[in-house]
This record gives structure tokens, C-alpha cells and sequence, in this order.
């Protein structure tokens, strides 16, 4: 399952009370962390295990930090892998949790079965809630640090928006209010998340998920495959070169690629 | 593709003091390294844990409190234990000079002490963990 939302938003706090709920009925539980890594340097501060060390001595209990490395979509490049590897080792449940994600830092859906997407109280108003993006892959709408002043409008606001359209996939997201820091509302969360695993196995929707993530995941690696054929074929500095024609605004990129591609 | 280093910063014991440890994870971050920062409070066995599941290169500890001369040897003989000798272990902190050559032998390779700049702790860093890497490819 993903968890993913805003930044400061309480995902690793939230993602530590489900671990020990699943670790509770599941022999082994593991989670993959995502922090994003600096456009920069390269560097990253990974830092969602430090909500999470009082499970780290339990044997039962396997967590691994990611850095993005430049990746976009909300994980790294070979976090589906990593959850491949984990699932194989035999853990019942793998919990992914995403960097801080705005709108568009979707690829959780193509790695989770289940997707909760955490929010707080007070982000934005009911036009925020009705944006094309993240909310959309929510099958679990978290209201978090449901303490807090603004919760009910928040939940309100996230209702209401469920009303406005009609459903993608035929299955309503449910809202659900928790508490990190008391952990209040978790086992609501748990319950939620396993009703929309039975019908995500039920309604087909898990193979059609499935099915969607390996064509993306395939022909993400066919682009990637593809570029590095096509600068073997021409040389790195062939390709440099169009490129800084780009940069020094010589040529526009359509025509460089169409004209790379003719070469090739 | 060259791997970023990984680095785990620590501070173990009853220890919360952490912007020495904040600071450090910033420089190494700034260096282009990928720092996972353990939070205050970690026993020995949470430390080493750690390192084991990140896969890391190095583990940093901090410690101001004064019980380095038991907790840096007790993670140094853990991580023996579960066979992490290709893992670096450096650590700093306000630690007396007379101490370091105990914990040298101990296994913690290099101790900073105040007034270290963050240039020579990645520096070190840096060229420690692309020795070992070298040792392992050679291997």
C-alpha cells in the first residue's frame, strides 16, 4: 500500500502507527521511504526513519530509506523494484511512502495496491479539493492531525468534491480522520484500506492496475533503452552538440529531435 | 553510474543534543552524499540495525555526553558481529584527545573534534568509503 501527500503532512508518523497495526497480525512488515534528493549536489537528508525507530530492533520490522535521484513522480526510479525484492523475501505487507507530494507526484499509483492519501487541515480551499492530480489516485482520503482546528471543513471540503463527479473506477474513496501523534482513528484507517483491498481484488480493479504499472514500467525502460541506442549510434558529442544548439537558441528541440532521429 | 555514498548519521544514548549531528548530515547532503539521520536516543543495537537495512558506506556518531568510550566500541564490536567490516565508522563530538587512540583501536577509524570544518569531515568521507569500495572491487 502508498501513503503519500503534502510535506509536513504527518506520513511518516501516520506510516509507523500502521506499521504496528499490520505488524499486529502480519509475521513481516516492511516499508520503503522516499525523501527527495537535492537538484543540486545530488545529496539528500533522509530522515522518515526517525519517526519510525522504536520498531527498528523488531525482527519482524524491515525499513529502508530511498533518496529520489532526480526522479519526479513522487518515488524513486526502482522503488517498484524494491517492492518486488521485499514481497519475494515474503513480507505480508509493504508499506511506500512517497517524498512530500503537491499535485502531480502520481507514481505511487502504478507501485500500490491501495493508495491513502494523507492531508491536514487548513491546505486550501474547495477548489483546491476539486484539481485534477493526486487526489484522483486516492482510494483513502486521510484527514490528519484531525485534532487540529479546520478538520471537519477539510473533511467536509473532501466530501463534497466526492459528489461532484462520478467515480473512474466505480469504488468511493472513504475519508478518514487520524491522529498521528495520539493515534486515534488508525485502526478506522486499517479498516478502510482493507475494505478497498477487497474490492480492488474483487472488482478486478488490482489486475487492471497491475496491468497499467508493467505497460508504463516497460515502456518507461524502452524510452530509456531507446535514447541510449540512438546516442551509441551518433556519439554523445553528436547529441551535445543539438542539444547546446537548444540552449544557445539556434534550433528549437522539436526540430533537434526530429533531426537526431533522421540521422540515426 | 557512480552510487551516491550513504551515510548514517547517529546520536546514541542519552545523548539530545543534535545540532553538532544536523549540521554534519547538511554537509555531507551539501557534498552529494544521501544521509539518513537516526533522530536522538538510539541504543547501540538501533544503530547498527539501521546501517544494516540502509545498506550504508559510513556511520557518523555524535556524542557530547561523555559515554564515548562505551557506546563507540560497543556499535564498532556489533557491527563486527553482523559482519559490516566493509561499513566505515567515524564519529566526533566533544571527546579528550587522550581518548581517540583507545577508540582508533576499537575500530572507530577517525574521530573530529571542535573545529573540524564540514569540508574536511566529507573530504574524509569521501575518500574513506572509495578506498573500501576500492578494496571490494579488488576483492
Amino acid at each position: 500500500m502508498g501513503v503519500t501527500g503534502p510535506p509536513g503532512g504527518g506520513k511518516s508518523t501516520l506510516v509507523s502507527r500502521l506499521l504496528a497495526a499490520y505488524r499486529a497480525r502480519s509475521p513481516r512488515v516492511a516499508v520503503v521511504a522516499v525523501d527527495p534528493s537535492s537538484p543540486f549536489t545530488g545529496g539528500a537528508i533522509l530522515g522518515d526513519r526517525i519517526r519510525m525507530q522504536d520498531r527498528s530492533l523488531d525482527e519482524g520490522v524491515f525499513i529502508r530509506s530511498m533518496a529520489s535521484r532526480g526522479y519526479t513522480g513522487g518515488l524513486a526510479r526502482t522503488t517498484a523494484r524494491v517492492v518486488n525484492v521485499l514481497d519475494a523475501l515474503g513480507h505480508d505487507v509493504v508499506i511506500v511512502e512517497t517524498v512530500g507530494a503537491g499535485q502531480e507526484e502520481v507514481d505511487v499509483v502504478r507501485v500500490a495496491g491501495t493508495v491513502a492519501l494523507v492531508t491536514v487541515p487548513g491546505l486550501g480551499d474547495d477548489i483546491q479539493a476539486i484539481k485534477a492530480g493526486i487526489l484522483e489516485i486516492a482510494d483513502v482520503l486521510v484527514v490528519n492531525k484531525a485534532d487540529r482546528p479546520g478538520a471537519d471543513e477539510t473533511a467536509r471540503d473532501l466530501a463534497q468534491m466526492l459528489t461532484l463527479g462520478s467515480s473512474r473506477t466505480g469504488w468511493k474513496p472513504e475519508i478518514v480522520r487520524t491522529s498521528g501523534a495520539t493515534g486515534e482513528g488508525i485502526e478506522a484507517l486499517v479498516r478502510a484500506i482493507d475494505r478497498h483491498q477487497a474490492w480492488a481484488a474483487e472488482s478486478g480493479e488490482r489486475e487492471r492496475r497491475s496491468a497499467a504499472a508493467a505497460r508504463e514500467e516497460v515502456e518507461a525502460l524502452l524510452r530509456d533503452a531507446l535514447v541510449h541506442r540512438l546516442e551509441d549510434r551518433l556519439g554523445e558529442e553528436r547529441v551535445r552538440r543539438a542539444i547546446a544548439r537548444v540552449a544557445t537558441r539556434q534550433a528549437d528541440p522539436y526540430s533537434v529531435v526530429e533531426e537526431l532521429l533522421a540521422e540515426s | 553510474m557512480k552510487r551516491p555514498i550513504r551515510v548514517v548519521v547517529a546520536k546514541a544514548g542519552l545523548d539530545g543534543h543534535d545540532r553538532g549531528a544536523k549540521v554534519v548530515a547538511r554537509g555531507l547532503r551539501d557534498a552529494g552524499m544521501e544521509v539518513i539521520y537516526t533522530g536522538v536516543h538510539q541504543t547501540p543495537e538501533q544503530v547498527v540495525e539501521t546501517a544494516l537495512q540502509e545498506d550504508a558506506d559510513a556511520v557518523g556518531l555524535s556524542l557530547l555526553s561523555g559515554a564515548h568510550n562505551y557506546l563507540f566500541p560497543r556499535i564498532a564490536e556489533l557491527m563486527r558481529e553482523k559482519g559490516m567490516d566493509d561499513v566505515l565508522l567515524f564519529g566526533g563530538g566533544i571527546i579528550p584527545e587522550e581518548d581517540i587512540a583507545a577508540l582508533r583501536e576499537h575500530g572507530v577509524e577517525r574521530v573530529f573534534t571542535p573545529g573540524a570544518s564540514l569540508e574536511e569531515i566529507a573530504a574524509y568521507v569521501r575518500d574513506a568509503v572509495g578506498r573500501r569500495r576500492g578494496q571490494a572491487a579488488r576483492a
